[in-house]
């Protein structure tokens, strides 16, 4: 086959760019499934929203407080998304998951698959399926980097950067600080740790807002590089549910590293079969349930 | 449900085409049973498949493409969609029972949507247009499915009806026979407890994939009848939206109820035909009634109806 290293090396590199996404997502998923016990499948249509707070603040935010100069900048995009979203995860914790906590997890799934086809239909109705470009790229961020194989979008070189600190950064707070020990043993026994006076509600109503966030903060880092759509979300789910299977929720670790992987995977499938680049993922998953059941970091019984 | 109640309800079918308009009174039919056929996995055996729009529209797919690129004759159409959906349920169920609660909903979730990718690139399936003009055919080689009887002035395509239907109650009767067999206890066994069942000697594995393939098959039965109704078959049929349909239609109706499913995809599909003015807004609303349902009536409205009148319906 005639593909030269750089080529390969330039798809792996676009290829670990969505694979920061898959971690981002699937360590969502992972931290609300730990405490929650539910699958988040509006996780998707928070990711969509996080990219749509950027883009709405950017273009319509100005016009609406009657300040036609003000853009929300990137920036702030960065830190108002995730607090929107999660303040709106706070809310649906608190007024609709916690009441299925006695029922069986499948209806968390449910639940949120309902809310996850509100938020979708709502944002197709107002936008174009086909998408909207966000403009608020900074010029800062604009421009390449030579990387020595190959020119790599600034852009880019950003979001893996700072995709890579915020999930090692999680990672460390849950396994290496008090608050994610508390955390670890809300997993573990809840019943136990509300007895040592923490409270576990509220700590639950949190992790869901903050994995929720994180959703968020990876949409905003989404919409200068994919268009902004309301479909951009179920089409990313998906895919990352495939890579949670794979990975399995049970670590962090596992769930950062398994999408960073993934996403290398599938820009290298682009090389070498492009037409398979869409299903790899699934096709993967398909070797790991027949080889290790359980997931390559799974700890289910 | 005693046997009057099952006469009067097939004297209803029978009758149904001279008073609501057949094709709907069709489309009712085929979510009816698919919705049905999904119930054996969700309500019977406690398994949540994520994916049941890769039989559902794969069967669609191989049905329409042999009836109209093959030239077969619709019985022999469906039949094949049928076993199509059923085998392509034994590949699907023997990796999903891999993997219990909701790991399960994502592997099928995530299976479908390879199905969904091949249905799109694969050149018999017309990709973004789906297969169209599929013809209805003679049945047997004997029975013009296209043909319409005249009653009081209105052309009502009863031969095509009459077929639908004998499907419609040929897969309801193999579901009821299922729950009601030893098989089905077994099921409901797994349902209820699967270490205590498995504990007993049940070689579980095996009951959940017969399971399986028994709901992809029927789903697939259902899908190959809705491609000759409306002798399209399409992206749609195989979408995760799809799936996600036919889910909320048994919880609307009632997880684990024989009349249920066929009632919650009556009442989902009636929605979807009267709310057509009302344009996208029509996800909203679906999502809508999720949540409600999920939160306020998990027994699904002929659940609470057979509570309320204690008996199971």
């Amino acid at each position: 086959m005639g593909m030269s290293v750089q080529t390969v090396l330039s798809q792996v590199m676009l290829g670990l760019n969505n694979g920061v996404f898959y971690a981002i997502l699937s360590l969502g998923l992972a931290v609300i499934f730990g405490l929650l016990n539910i699958v988040n499948f509006v996780h998707g249509a928070l990711y969509m929203l996080g990219a749509y707070v950027a883009l709405l603040g950017f273009t319509m935010l100005g016009p609406l407080l009657g300040k036609p100069d003000f853009h929300l900048n990137y920036w702030a995009a960065l830190i108002v998304a995730p607090l929107v979203v999660g303040a709106l995860g706070v809310l649906i914790e608190k007024t609709m998951l916690r009441r299925l906590r006695k029922f069986d997890h499948l209806y968390g799934l449910l639940l949120t698959f309902g809310l996850a086809l509100i938020i979708q239909g709502v944002f197709t109705n107002y936008f174009n399926v086909s998408g909207d470009a966000y403009d608020g790229k900074p010029e800062s961020l604009s421009g390449v980097v030579d990387l020595g194989f190959m020119l790599f979008p600034k852009y880019r070189v950003w979001v893996i950067g700072s995709s890579l600190a915020v999930c090692f950064g999680t990672w460390f707070v849950i396994e290496r600080t008090k608050l994610g020990s508390y955390l670890r043993a809300g997993t573990e026994n809840p019943e136990l740790v509300k007895a040592f006076g923490i409270n576990v509600p509220l700590m639950i109503t949190l992790t869901y807002g903050f994995g929720v966030g994180l959703a968020a903060f990876a949409g905003v880092l989404a919409a200068p590089i994919y268009s902004v759509s309301p479909v951009m979300g179920s089409e990313m789910i998906i895919t990352v549910f495939a890579v949670v299977v794979i990975g399995g929720m049970g670590s962090i670790m596992g769930s950062i590293l398994t999408g960073l992987l993934l996403g290398m995977v599938e820009g290298f499938t682009k090389v070498v079969y492009a037409p398979a680049s869409s299903t790899v993922i699934f096709l993967i998953m398909v070797l790991v349930l027949l080889v290790k059941p359980a997931g390559l970091f799974g700890k289910e019984t | 449900m005693n046997r009057y109640a099952w006469i009067a309800l097939a004297l209803l079918g029978l009758l149904a085409p001279f008073v609501v308009y057949p094709v709907f009174m069709m489309k009712l039919l085929c979510f009816g049973l698919f919705a049905a056929a999904f119930n054996l996995l969700l309500g019977y055996t406690g398994l949540l498949s994520f994916g049941h729009a890769a039989f559902f529209g794969g069967a669609a797919y191989v049905t329409g493409h042999l009836v109209k690129n093959v030239g077969l004759t619709p019985e022999v159409g469906v039949l094949a969609g049928t076993v199509f959906a059923g085998l392509l349920g034994w590949a699907v169920g023997s990796l999903a029972i891999r993997r219990q609660g909701i790991y399960f909903a994502m592997v099928t979730l995530a299976l479908a949507q390879i199905v969904y990718f091949v249905a799109l690139k694969l050149p018999f399936t017309g990709g973004e247009d789906g297969l169209q003009g599929i013809p209805r055919g003679l049945l047997f080689g004997l029975i013009d499915l296209n043909r319409v009887a005249m009653v009081g002035g209105n052309p009502l395509p009863l031969s095509l009806y009459y077929f639908i239907f004998a499907l419609f109650c040929l897969g309801f009767w193999v579901i009821h026979r299922a729950i009601h067999s030893p098989f089905g206890q077994v099921l409901k066994a797994i349902r209820e407890n699967e270490a205590r069942a498995i504990s007993l000697g049940y070689k579980v594995e095996r009951f959940k994939l017969m399971a399986f393939v028994l709901s992809s098959a029927l789903a697939g039965l259902a899908g190959s009848m809705k491609c000759l109704v409306f002798q399209l078959a399409s992206l749609t049929d195989v979408n995760w939206h799809t799936s996600g349909e036919v889910v909320l239609m048994t919880l609307l109706g009632g997880v684990g109820t024989v009349l249920g499913p066929p009632a919650g995809a009556f009442t989902v599909v009636t929605l979807q035909s009267k709310l057509t003015m009302v344009g996208p807004w029509i996800t909203v609303i679906i999502g809508g009634i999720f949540v409600v349902c999920v939160l306020l009536f998990r027994r699904g409205f002929i659940g609470e109806l057979g509570r309320l009148l204690r008996r199971p319906l």
